[in-house]
């Protein structure tokens, strides 16, 4: 850098200052400046901002195969003026509304296993109970917290994509006493291969413990775990890839639900920005589903785990208060 | 019967399944029908809110508790008695899709009893109470 000393910099200056004083848009800006950014606009101005936002939110997850709750939390939360307790409960109405709107179909097609959801269920949808009231506290103590844990959460699950290779069909050779127990097994139809497929889990036990953390998470940052349910369903579980997604978004519609009613009744879901965000993200969605034939899906995957990356770092900074990422 | 059919069989969701995704479907399609509409009616101001838009759009930034101390939101299902404010009204909607669930787990119970699937007629109980004890409000609604 150049070495200018003050009294340079004040010739340069003083002038210059008193040329944008004097011009009519710095009068403008200042008095704009004056008042909250979120009260220089018209009360509508945010709202439409986040339909349109979160329309093009949901043709993105559905084509990048991601729920809208895990990019609608970091993203609004970290580019819209809204506090983070408004964004998680309006995260969770938003993952809610999409996953009931998917279920019916799921369910119809045998796709959404109600044997493998209802035990996975009970324990995700009572620890999101415990996440939602978690994460309450946590923001009560300094909302900062939660935008910290926030963005090292979502950073990791930008880690967990670009590293997770599911399989379609996981071999299970021998079923484990619970998953017998429970009988979690079961007979799809696949129409891709035109074959009957037969599944059974394995390492039950520690898949339904893991479900502890996921209903912890999905509840302290109201983001649906679309993101750790099919891992953990596929990968670990055993169950084919087909049966882990659909059952998966099946799930959200039970875990969201109690975590949502924690917000709900907290005053954390505000209709003004709340409702916008749903329909804007449902309709993305069919648009999406619409898109998914003609877009390159491995592209928007690899662009959604960037863009999770950068909504991540930038909650960690605003959290921190580092300001690096604006 | 063949082994086509058998495996047909196999494949087909129970009756139960059914009717729960029917109930989805008619709820879930029903719920959102209702957000357009309320919000419509909210934002064209048809119904006065309870807080004004420009009051909401000054604390959106500030905490729920600040929030609720400025424009005396309700909490818990206080929301019931401002039926009557536009803002408010939305509640309709959203609280019939996050009751969904507890009404479909509902459906599934006499499935699970006829077949004597206690373990499964049990989860869906305890299932039930979960839901219902985090709608109730009684998980501390009263402050934040």
């Amino acid at each position: 850098m150049l070495p200018i000393s003050h009294k340079k910099l004040g010739l340069i200056g003083a002038p210059a200052v008193a040329t944008i004083l004097a011009h009519p848009m710095v009068v403008w800006a200042a008095q704009e400046a004056a008042v909250p950014p979120e009260m220089a606009h018209p009360w509508w101005f945010w709202p439409l901002i986040l339909l349109v936002f979160c329309f093009v939110l949901g043709i993105i997850a559905v084509l990048a195969g991601v729920g809208g709750g895990v990019l609608y939390v970091p993203l609004v939360s970290g580019f819209f003026p809204f506090h983070i307790d408004f964004v998680r409960g309006a995260g969770l109405m938003v993952a809610l509304a999409g996953a009931l709107a998917a279920g019916p179909g799921l369910l119809r097609r045998n796709l959404a296993s109600l044997r493998l959801a209802l035990p996975v269920a009970l324990i995700a949808s009572t620890c999101s109970i415990g996440g939602a009231m978690l994460g309450l506290y946590l923001s009560k103590l300094n909302p900062d917290i939660v935008q910290v844990c926030l963005g090292v959460t979502i950073v990791g699950i930008a880690i967990l994509l670009l590293a997770s290779k599911n399989t379609t069909k996981p071999v299970v050779t021998k079923q484990d006493a619970l998953g017998m127990a429970l009988g979690l097994h079961g007979t799809y139809f696949d129409a891709a291969t035109q074959e009957m497929v037969e599944w059974k889990t394995h390492r039950t036990l520690l898949g339904l413990i893991l479900f502890i953390f996921i209903g912890v998470l999905a509840g302290m940052f109201g983001l649906g775990a679309g993101w750790a349910n099919v891992p953990v369903l596929n990968l670990l579980m055993g169950a084919p890839l087909k049966i882990s997604v659909a059952t998966s978004k099946f799930l959200l519609s039970i875990t969201d639900t109690s975590a949502a009613w924690i917000y709900m009744n907290k005053g954390c879901v505000i209709p003004l920005m709340a409702v916008p965000s749903i329909i804007g993200l449902m309709f993305g969605s069919f648009v999406g589903v619409r898109l998914l034939s003609i877009a390159k899906p491995k592209f928007i995957r690899i662009m959604v785990i960037v863009v999770l990356f950068f909504a991540g770092l930038k909650a960690i900074d605003k959290g921190l208060g580092i300001g690096l990422l604006g | 019967m063949t082994q086509n059919t058998m495996e047909n069989n196999a494949a087909k969701p129970m009756r139960e399944q059914i009717t729960y995704a029917n109930l989805l479907f008619l709820g879930a399609w029903c719920g959102i029908l209702l957000l357009f509409i309320t919000y419509f009616i909210y934002a064209t101001g048809i119904l006065p809110p309870h807080a004004s838009m420009e009051a909401v759009v000054a604390n959106w930034g500030q905490s729920a508790h600040h929030f609720h101390q400025v424009t005396g939101s309700p909490m818990g299902w206080e929301w019931i008695g401002l039926l009557h404010s536009g803002d408010y009204l939305n509640f309709i909607g959203l609280a019939l899709l996050a009751l969904l669930t507890i009404v479909c787990y509902l459906t599934l119970l006499p499935g699970y009893f006829r077949r004597r699937d206690w373990t499964y007629f049990t989860i869906c109980i305890l299932e039930v109470l979960v839901l219902g004890v985090a709608a109730s409000g009684v998980l501390g609604s009263g402050g934040h």
